[in-house]
């Protein structure tokens, strides 16, 4: 009889790794690998979770029955990818229970961008385009990454990201073909929105912990500031074509780089944010913790007869 | 055009009449239902819980939807589905009172929730088979949504009846605050009488029939107990007189139309 030692473990997943092959949930995987994996999918998990309250506030004043429909339905979608997150991250061996109470504790994060407020009608046209537009440029590249469950969730998930995109630009640009307030408004959550998004791609590649490794292990495709970059480039046509602009005095097409150029981004506020420090970290977190206490009872109930009758 | 909404009276004589006002009754019911709903996004006990909440809401919007363009079609007053969702008065909304009744907590939305999909269930049954072909085509579609909510409905029901004791309470004690508003389904409108006549709409006696029976068991089974009846008077859908919180829910509701009238979204 064959021992394979943990040497050849790693050899053959390093192996794997290099040929692109998937790593699958009952493969050997370095416990790095799987701690890693762990944190960035139930974080993801968690932001599409929490992402459903910004939205949610718009929901039941939406101004006409076909948004408030389109708006419920991918809040739905969210709650759906949120579900099924939660299923692929379990394939690690951690349950779900405790992955969200240590979300609802602040000991896990989620996207810092679900810690602004949806101040107007406006807010969730360009929630739709620019956070879920983020969103898919990050995602798209995930499709690739190097665990077999994640990244088949990320191919089932982009397709309904695209098309909330859509949604969300087609608010936009009924705004802006509107009135002149309707204009404003637009142009008013932009510009709150613009940076922030720009943060959803994490640090600048120079100062990101965590991606050196991931990289390594093919979980993150692509670095940060390319990520970014490639958002920029393909949503500043699209701004322009409603006639918008970003609060970015130095964006500008750069001929020579073949990419536009922008502004310095405020990292002290995106830190301020990760430490619970945004505008809505507190609340938004509360509200989920509110929700959890007040439907134990039901969980209880749930299981109480699911004991008695089955 | 102007966009809001001018009735003269809401008492129904003419057959047309009666028809437009009907539809509104199951417009209205599915709207308000589906807003009442739209609330607990995000916040529901669970996230299985929450997409079922969302998935009910859609279904609700869904049809209250197609009653509108319906209405559109037929009444010369309505120039949008949006007019008629958002930019009515108070008292020109026929729904029933017990979907406008607050959510409450999880057992109280259970509670309006069963009492109402299972009249509407048994109506949308008999609508799906009904002359008007149109209605008929719109309660068919719906007709399987309802089932559903019915299913849905009946099951929380029956775990929270028989659950914990915890659980058994706070289900009883949402039971006998939505109670009293179930039976407005059943008071006859004068459009519920006209379009009876016409053979269109069931009698309302039967249904009522089909609900007490399968409500009795439902709550049997879920060691519930049957509340006592109160005021039995409420007449939202028949003169849009209706509960306090009408008013506030419409204020969120119609915000935007209010605010800024006639723009595109
Ligand atoms: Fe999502
Ligand atoms: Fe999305
Ligand atoms: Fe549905």
């Amino acid at each position: 009889m064959e021992h394979t030692t943990s040497i050849d473990l790693e050899k053959r997943f390093e192996e794997k790794i290099a040929r692109e092959l998937k790593i699958e949930p009952k493969d050997w995987m370095p416990e790095e690998y799987r701690r890693m994996l762990i944190r960035q999918i139930s974080q993801h998990a968690h932001s599409e979770v929490i992402g459903m309250l910004p939205e949610k506030n718009w929901l039941t004043r939406a101004p006409t029955l076909r948004r408030k429909m389109a708006l419920l339905a991918k809040i739905q979608d969210e709650a759906g990818h949120g579900l099924y997150l939660y299923s692929a991250v379990e394939t690690l061996g951690v349950s779900r229970e405790q992955l969200y109470r240590d979300f609802l504790d602040g000991k896990a994060k989620y996207s810092n961008i679900f810690n602004y407020p949806a101040l107007t009608w406006a807010d969730i046209g360009v929630i739709g385009w620019l956070v879920d537009g983020a969103a898919i440029v990050n995602q798209v590249s995930l499709q690739r990454t190097s665990f077999g469950p994640y990244a088949r969730a990320m191919v089932r998930i982009c397709k309904e990201e695209n098309f909330h995109q859509r949604q969300g630009y087609s608010i936009c640009l009924t705004l802006a073909r509107g009135s002149a307030e309707q204009r404003q408004m637009l142009q008013d959550a932009i510009n709150r929105w613009w940076w922030p998004v720009l943060m959803m791609f994490g640090p600048p590649d120079a100062e990101s912990k965590h991606s050196q490794k991931s990289m390594k292990w093919k979980i993150k495709r692509a670095s940060n500031d390319t990520l970014r970059q490639k958002f920029i480039d393909q949503t500043v046509p699209q701004l322009e074509y409603l006639g918008m602009k970003a609060p970015d005095p130095h964006l500008k097409w750069n001929p020579e780089r073949g990419h536009y150029d922008y502004g310095p981004i405020d990292w002290e506020e995106f830190w301020n944010v990760i430490r619970g420090k945004g505008p809505c970290n507190k609340e938004r977190l509360r509200t989920k913790r509110v929700a959890y206490e007040e439907g134990q009872w039901v969980r209880d109930a749930a299981i109480a007869y699911a004991k008695e009758y089955n | 055009m102007s966009r809001t909404f001018d009735t003269s009276s809401p008492t129904t004589t003419s057959t047309d009449e009666a028809k437009i006002h009907y539809l509104f009754q199951l417009a209205d019911n599915a709207l308000i239902m589906g807003q009442r709903l739209c609330e607990w996004t995000g916040v529901a006990p669970e996230l299985e819980i929450d997409l079922a909440l969302c998935n009910i809401a859609l279904d609700h919007l869904g049809q209250a939807n197609a009653w509108y363009e319906y209405l559109v079609e037929i009444y010369p007053q309505a120039t949008d589905v949006d007019q008629l969702a958002f930019c009515r008065d108070e008292h020109q909304y026929y729904n029933i009172t017990l979907v406008e009744l607050p959510n409450g907590d999880f057992a109280q939305t259970i509670a309006k929730m069963a009492l109402f999909s299972i009249f509407n269930y048994y109506l949308h049954d008999a609508l799906r088979q009904c002359s008007d072909a149109r209605i008929a085509a719109i309660a068919a579609r719906s007709y399987k949504e309802i089932q559903y909510h019915r299913r849905y409905a009946s099951n929380w029901l029956l775990r929270l009846g028989d659950g914990t004791d915890i659980s058994h309470e706070r289900m009883q004690k949402a039971l006998d605050i939505v109670w009293d508003h179930a039976f407005e389904a059943f008071t006859p409108s004068p459009a519920d009488h006209i379009m009876h006549q016409q053979g269109i709409a069931p009698d309302l006696e039967q249904i009522k029939a089909l609900w007490e029976d399968e409500v009795h068991q439902l709550l049997h089974k879920a060691t519930l107990s049957i509340p006592d009846t109160g005021f039995t008077g409420y007449r939202a859908k028949s003169d849009g007189v209706h509960t306090e919180h009408m008013g506030y829910l419409l204020a969120e509701m119609q915000y935007m139309q209010r605010r800024y009238p006639n723009l595109q979204w």
